[in-house]
């Protein structure tokens, strides 16, 4: 080991034989049986999904290792978190995970208002129900094709764009925005749907039930798509609860846990929300939970607009701007479409809560991955990686 | 056969025509691809270059010809600047034995196949020197699935050829059609239908196509064994691709489907509309189809396409020989 290199302080050169590895390349190195390639996967790769890294080791084409190397998008999400007053910070919620905002948007708004004592009026309940539901569905039509993608299938995202497209509409109506939504409010909710947003919805209902259908005649029952998945990547129950793995892949394992139901929160408890589970725990498993849990989303989304009252959208004694947390510690957990989203606020009264940590459950799933993959083929840990449908802002935070 | 002037002076004015062809595929080919890709996607595809997008792929040739050629570092410069001259330059000698019309032959030698055949093995060759070549973990492997795709694909598109050879008892393309009516019925594919599918299926493999598109597995490899190239590289691979597209089509026509031979007025024309109608099969099955792994690639040919074929060409032998 030579001196600091001032001129070349990264060490790339174009000399062969010179050092180009990082520290994550070197440790993996070393631990490599001698003759067998290291493949860098990411953080630039067509199936990473954006900024993943996984290094593998190859024997031919089997992965003996794999190891994914995160923060390249990390934001400091939980630091924001302690420097900013909990109003300022409820925006940033619609950017840990851009697919899933609404999860995030209840985990840090019910932690805040579990922490608070503030009481959420019936109809906003009802309108969180509502778009989470909506925002569920939009997410696992996403996966859907970019999943499809990672095994070659380029046509079925844009169809699946398609509908994410009415759900954009939709949303956007109360959200007012089509991306990173940030439709909570301490106490309730931003805007109450008009009577457009309702009627929008229940045509979309019976729309997407019938596209539904299509996507099984198009992909599920394509015979080269089945061979891809059936019975690659099993993740049974002690691995998942070994590494904390929530959502569809905990339950394709077999485990019927849903936060909805395991720890009730909002009106979910009055919806009987069904939960999809008794699918094989292989990748084929966790597709069908998925496909199945928009079913679900669609039949509660029914429910809701079935029972949902009339009345306020907004607590009349809504904190103000200037709101101080009492001191006290909470832990907030809805279920979003990855898993478990979870919020721990520690407040010590001060202007700006104490210590903010995000449970995201992209990082949980992620770290399933390693022993997942260890002896498949290259194609297949590029399956396993896409069904564990991750977004990486949300695991980097 | 004497190599005289004539001759000479006929496979360069077919070489020529050739080069045309290859190119004005590619252009034509481009052009429909994307759009009927749009119509399968549901979006419009090229639109906005010339009327309908009719000069995006013109652009788009345009734009490669004046990009920077970007060489890695590390390289083996002899072998990467070699593969896609490689891939460009034997399909021309390809296309030479093809009877486009029942007078339009580029070179009429009596066992045109075996020369093509021949010469199609460079295919291979260059993509595995194009990812040795490169100094990249990602054309590495896309070049070793590349050579040991192409190998196990061959066998079974030359036992399909094989059984329309031993019916026809010739290895000349142009016997291999007039030995076929003029209509349907009594073209080869109902003759050999077995022949048919195999062919059809290998020829997807061959020519490197999802689903078989195993070695350069967008979302596995980045672009497999053509990662590294830039600019004119990458062009010449392109083209080359497409030719091989187009080649293997004319074979299927010529062979399968009674090549110049129509209900009504033989001619050139015939041999391109079969020709392009199994080119849209071949982009069609790519954009509706996902892509099949690596071991189911090869189980699909070692264990289904092979026994076929070699059963077909066992039946085939057999009747050929019980019925002169």
């Amino acid at each position: 080991m030579t001196g600091f290199n001032f001129i070349n302080p990264f060490g790339v050169s174009d000399e062969p034989g010179t050092y180009l590895g990082d520290f994550y390349t070197d440790n993996f190195e070393k631990k490599a049986t001698a003759g067998n390639v290291i493949l860098n996967l990411g953080p630039q790769h067509p199936s990473t999904h954006g900024v993943l890294r996984v290094l593998v080791e190859l024997y031919g084409e089997y992965v003996l290792r794999a190891e994914p190397v995160l923060g390249y998008l990390h934001r400091m999400q939980e630091k924001m978190g302690e420097v900013k007053t909990p109003y300022q910070y409820l925006p940033n919620m619609g950017r840990v995970d851009y697919l899933n905002p609404i999860a995030w948007n209840w985990a840090f708004a019910g932690a805040v208002e579990t922490l608070a004592g503030i009481e959420v009026p019936e109809r906003a309940e009802y309108l969180r129900v509502i778009a989470a539901e909506l925002n569920r569905v939009s997410s696992h039509l996403l996966w859907w094709g970019a999943f499809v993608m990672d095994l070659g299938g380029v046509t079925p995202i844009l169809y699946a764009f398609e509908e994410r497209e009415k759900l954009n509409d939709i949303t956007q109506i109360v959200t007012g925005s089509r991306l990173t939504l940030n439709y909570f409010r301490f106490g309730g909710v931003g805007q109450d749907g008009d009577a457009r947003f309702f009627k929008l919805i229940e045509e979309f209902i019976p729309y997407m039930r019938e596209r539904l259908k299509m996507y099984t005649g198009l992909v599920t029952d394509n015979v080269i798509f089945r061979r891809r998945l059936e019975g690659v990547g099993p993740m049974d129950e002690s691995l998942c609860l070994r590494y904390g793995a929530t959502g569809p892949i905990l339950r394709a394992a077999g485990v019927n846990y849903d936060t909805r139901l395991a720890i009730p929160y909002g009106v979910y408890d009055r919806l009987e929300c069904p939960v999809p589970t008794g699918q094989p725990n292989d990748c084929f498993g966790r597709y069908m939970i998925r496909l199945l849990e928009i079913e679900a989303s669609l039949t509660i989304l029914e429910r809701a607009l079935a029972s949902i009252p009339e009345g306020p959208t907004l607590v009349a004694k809504a904190p103000k701007p200037t709101y101080k947390l009492p001191a006290g510690e909470v832990y907030f957990a809805v279920e979003g479409a990855r898993g478990q989203v979870g919020c721990h606020i520690v407040s010590d009264g001060g202007k700006t809560p104490y210590r903010v940590k995000l449970r995201a459950p992209g990082f949980s799933n992620l770290s399933l991955f390693a022993e997942a993959a260890q002896g498949t083929i290259l194609a297949d840990a590029i399956a396993i990686l896409g069904s564990l449908d991750l977004v990486i802002p949300e695991v980097d935070r | 056969m004497d190599l005289s002037l004539v001759t000479f002076a006929q496979i360069l004015v077919a070489v020529l025509a050739i080069i045309g062809l290859m190119v004005a595929n590619a252009v034509v080919m481009v052009y429909v691809e994307r759009k009927a890709a749009g119509f399968i996607q549901r979006r419009p595809g090229p639109y906005e270059v010339g009327p309908w997008g009719t000069i995006q792929a013109i652009c788009d040739s345009m734009k490669l010809l004046a990009k920077q050629i970007f060489v890695p570092a590390n390289v083996d410069w002899v072998l990467f600047f070699l593969a896609p001259v490689l891939a460009f330059f034997p399909v021309l000698l390809l296309f030479l034995p093809i009877p486009f019309g029942p007078y339009l032959t580029g070179l009429a030698v009596p066992d045109g196949i075996v020369l093509i055949l021949a010469f199609a093995g460079f295919g291979v060759l260059s993509n595995l020197f194009a990812g040795w070549a490169s100094n990249n973990k990602y054309g590495l492997l896309g070049a070793a699935r590349a050579v040991s795709q192409s190998v196990a694909y061959e066998i079974p598109l030359i036992l399909a050829l094989l059984a329309i050879i031993f019916q026809t008892g010739s290895l000349s393309l142009t016997e291999i059609v007039e030995a076929q009516g003029s209509y349907p019925w009594q073209w080869n594919i109902l003759v050999q239908p077995l022949a048919f599918f195999i062919y059809l299926v290998s020829l997807v493999g061959e020519t490197n196509r999802a689903p078989f598109d195993l070695p350069e597995a967008e979302s596995e490899l980045t672009a497999g064994f053509h990662t590294e190239y830039s600019g004119m590289g990458f062009a010449l691979f392109f083209l080359s691709e497409y030719a091989n597209m187009l080649l293997v089509s004319f074979v299927c026509a010529t062979f399968f489907l009674g090549g110049y031979k129509g209900p009504f007025l033989d001619g050139i024309w015939w041999t391109f509309i079969k020709a392009y109608l199994i080119m849209f099969f071949i982009v069609w099955i790519r954009w509706t189809f996902p892509r099949v792994r690596f071991d189911q690639l090869l189980n699909i040919n070692w264990k289904w396409l092979l026994p076929l074929g070699l059963i077909n060409l066992w039946i085939t032998a057999i009747i050929v020989k019980l019925l002169p």
